[in-house]
């Protein structure tokens, strides 16, 4: 009796101190990005740092600008493509398909999220980047090799659909039988129902899935990296080169240490990256708990 | 509040059987998340019959139940006042041993819930976690209580299934053997029958009547009939208050209270 | 009867474009894996993936893939198996031994989910200045670090949510019958078995695609890993760096890198697939 008693106890202090552990291990992450990124911030402000256009690490000059707008575009695009498209697919997957469809196409939408990035990079590069510059571009009269921040644009759009599609899924399908049956039988056709009644009260969710989207597409690394240029510029157009943060980072990383500096911005702007996430993410869970703790 | 505790000093004197009651509650409170559950609960539960706990849903009847062998205690917010005696020993004391209190109570729940290992290994799994390890006295048990629920003839030769291939009722007396195999001296059920169909049923509540006399056994039950087929005695809970306690005859025939009346005939429910 | 007509006509329209909306999202699956059949199939063969680059891997024409298919074969297998040892113990404690609903264990578990998301490039590059600073060159070893710290938070939120499916009468009925945490625990994982091997699985697929976190920590190289503290190739980086060489040979080792990577994600996808089915039959 006793033994079971003490060995439980001991499971219990085992298990939280592993608990324990993975949480140090975070705070160590946080600390480490902060202390690491502090000689950048004292050697400028940190308004400076992120508006400045200008990077040019021999130079001493560390402006995030190109870089915070890289990932803006090319974020931005990606949800134009993806937001529609997966209102539109999970609002279909729920409401008009059969079940046998539905089981049909929710596992290949999982296949499509355990795809790992460097293979949407080869096919960005196979397929998005030529199609871009050989048949896209011409129509609208640019001049580009394809590899834009359009290109990872589409790439990126196509990583965040399975996230998208499963939370958007599980979303609509917590509205309420009751609810549809009301709007139908006051006469409404089944896609007024869906445009006024159950896209409208399921906005909360559909907002928390895009926000997870965008944190998805912030912290994509190489992927984008591979298709959309890397020229330290701010994008003008969808046929201009961009240069994301998490690139900046991955190329970077580990080389040239000796500039002064430069480690230090670097890791800033992992924090950057971090702290961006972290934010995002905790507001679309935090949205997603309420919503399913109400279900 | 204070009628219950007059009702039992004088209808349940005679009820006592000699030896001194199994279970007794002594002031007995309960708040969850700031509301109260329970309130003042008094109460001495007989010996070797069959206590059915009765009430409209929400009013405390399955609180009441866990609180017996302390399955509360992982509920969110609570707080609890008050004394659980079992033999005499306070389930609520400072360092009291859960598991130990908990051995002395067999649960059957709502639904069975066999555990994912074989019809062998469900009986045997309580004896084995107490330390017994001789095979041949885990046959015996395990045999013994198989036959003690009526199961045994129907699965002697297929021990090592799976637990989930029986039926429904076959899972609830499974179950039942599961609790009996780690010699409880109570038995509590939460509304153990809800799943059941009714030949099922029948023959759960007839094995309950047949265990009475090795057993106490408390019932948590919202179906009337079944308190009249199986029960002694009645507690009747309302709004987390013990309204009535008595012979079940009496409960159900001659309630004292106006509540209770209104609850029997099925005004309220 | 035209404004019925024009509203009628508003739904077909819209049950079209969500038709097509649903066929590009999961055609874009079979597009993708179509472009590195193509491309990849022309280039398998025996000799590719079982021998190692000769000449270099950036400039040398002959020889294969072997380095990278058993290094990510390591590096995956071993922080899978770091990960399902520490996250199952912390997913097991948050649900049966802290009390459910209680701050510690809503903000731990949102801490994970929240964890889930951040990018592997924030692990790689921590991981990578802690290496640096301590002294350590990148190794097999750093890579196992960051991998092993990236999957985690995917076991732990995978077995989380299976133990959260277990009905709270189970864990009573255990308890009833005198059990200890401990007892009801392993109980509980017996239950959700299938689902375990589901979550070391995803853990696998993670562990064995990432790129960003081993590109700075495990560094590449020619020889098939011995040494737990040498650099180590993995496919996603023998992808990553071989699709940019001007040479053609190489870009195909690059080609069929990405087939056999492909063919090893689909494989645990299949295994999940019919572990998940097996979950749901086992349920009570």
């Amino acid at each position: 009796m006793s033994w079971r008693l003490l060995k439980d106890k001991l499971i219990r202090q085992s298990f939280a101190a592993m608990l324990i552990l993975s949480l140090v291990v975070i705070a160590v992450i946080l600390i480490g990005l902060g202390l690491k990124s502090i000689p950048l911030l004292r050697a400028e402000d940190l308004g400076t740092i992120l508006t400045e256009s200008v990077w040019s690490p021999l130079n001493g000059s560390f402006g995030f600008f190109p870089f915070i707008m890289g990932t803006v575009w090319v974020t931005f695009i990606s949800l134009i493509i993806a937001v529609p498209l997966c209102i539109l697919a999970s609002t279909y997957l729920v409401e008009y398909a059969d079940d046998a469809l539905r089981k049909m196409v929710l596992p290949l939408v999982n296949v499509l999220a355990a795809i790992p990035p460097v293979l949407y990079g080869v096919w960005g590069v196979l397929f998005v980047v030529p199609f871009l510059s050989e048949y896209i571009a011409p129509i609208v009269g640019a001049e580009t090799t394809g590899y834009t921040v359009f290109a990872g644009g589409i790439v990126l759009a196509v990583m965040i659909f399975p996230i998208m599609v499963s939370i958007m899924v599980e979303v609509l399908q917590t509205i309420p039988y009751e609810l549809k049956a009301a709007s139908l039988s006051l006469g409404a056709t089944k896609w007024e129902t869906i445009v006024k009644v159950i896209l409208v009260k399921s906005r909360p969710g559909l907002v928390a899935a895009v926000v997870l989207g965008i944190s998805r597409a912030f912290g994509e690394t190489i992927a984008v990296l591979m298709v959309c240029g890397n020229i330290p510029q701010v994008p003008k157009s969808f046929f201009d080169a961009g240069y994301p943060l998490p690139a900046l980072i991955a190329n970077n990383f580990g080389e040239m240490m000796s500039i002064p500096l430069y480690d230090s911005a670097l890791m800033f702007a992992a924090l950057l990256l971090f702290t961006l996430i972290f934010g995002f993410n905790l507001i679309s869970r935090i949205i997603l708990n309420r919503l399913e703790g109400k279900a | 509040m204070h009628t219950p505790a007059g009702i039992q000093a004088t209808e349940t004197q005679d009820l006592m059987n000699a030896s001194r009651p199994h279970i007794q509650i002594k002031d007995l409170n309960v708040t969850i998340e700031g509301k109260r559950i329970l309130k003042n609960i008094n109460l001495s539960i007989p010996n070797n019959s069959i206590t059915s706990i009765i009430g409209p849903s929400g009013c405390g009847k399955t609180t009441l139940l866990k609180t017996l062998n302390r399955l509360v205690d992982d509920t969110k917010g609570l707080e609890i006042s008050g004394s659980v005696l079992v033999n005499g020993e306070d389930l609520y004391a400072d360092g009291a041993e859960v598991i130990h209190i908990r051995k002395k109570m067999g649960l059957l729940s709502q639904k069975p819930f066999p555990l994912p290992m074989s019809i062998f290994d469900n009986v045997a799994y309580g004896p084995r976690i107490h330390g017994e390890k001789n095979k041949r006295v885990l046959a015996q048990l395990v045999e013994t209580q198989l036959r003690n629920v009526g199961l045994w003839e129907e699965v002697k030769d297929r021990l090592d299934a799976s637990a989930t291939r029986l039926s429904i009722g076959q899972q609830q007396r499974l179950c039942l053997a599961r609790g009996l195999a780690v010699k409880p001296e109570i038995i509590l059920g939460d509304e153990s029958t809800s799943a059941l169909d009714p030949v099922s049923t029948q023959t759960i509540e007839n094995l309950l009547i047949e265990l009475k006399q090795d057993y106490t056994i408390v019932l948590v039950t919202h179906i009337l009939r079944q308190a009249r087929r199986v029960s002694d005695y009645i507690i009747f809970v309302y709004d987390g208050e013990i309204i009535e306690f008595g012979k079940t005859d009496e409960i159900l025939l001659n309630p004292k209270q106006e509540i209770t009346q209104q609850y029997v005939k099925g005004f309220i429910s | 009867m035209s404004n019925v007509n024009k509203r009628l006509f508003k739904e077909k329209i819209a049950k079209v474009a969500m038709q097509v909306s649903g066929i590009t999202i999961t055609g874009s699956l079979f597009f993708i894996i179509g472009t590195i059949l193509y491309k990849g199939i022309p280039y398998l063969s025996w000799d590719i993936i079982s021998q190692v680059p000769k000449g270099g891997f950036y400039m040398g024409k002959e020889g294969g893939i072997l380095n990278a298919i058993l290094g990510s074969l390591y590096l995956a297998t071993s922080s899978t198996i770091l990960a399902t040892l520490l996250g199952v113990p912390i997913s097991v404690f948050l649900n049966v031994y802290v009390k459910s609903g209680s701050f510690l264990e809503r903000s731990c578990k949102l801490l994970f989910d929240v964890l889930f998301g951040i990018p592997s490039i924030v692990y790689g590059a921590i991981a990578f200045s802690i290496m640096v600073w301590v002294g350590i060159r990148a190794s097999l070893l750093g890579g196992i670090i960051t991998i092993t710290l990236l999957t985690i938070p995917i076991v732990v939120r995978t077995i989380d949510e299976l133990l959260r499916t277990i009905p709270i009468d189970l864990k009573h009925v255990t308890f009833s019958l005198g059990a200890t945490r401990w007892e009801t625990a392993k109980i509980c994982l017996k239950y959700i078995k299938p689902g375990v091997f589901t979550a070391i699985l995803l853990a696998f697929g993670r562990a064995i695609g990432d790129v960003a976190g081993v590109l700075l920590t495990t560094g590449f190289s020619d020889n098939l890993p011995k040494y737990i503290d040498e650099p180590a190739a993995t496919l996603p980086l023998a992808i990553f760096f071989q699709l940019s060489s001007p040479i053609p040979e190489v870009q195909g080792r690059a080609y069929a890198s990405a087939l056999v990577l492909t063919f090893i994600i689909l494989v645990i996808v299949i295994c999940t697939h019919l572990l998940a089915s097996k979950q749901r039959k086992h349920k009570i």
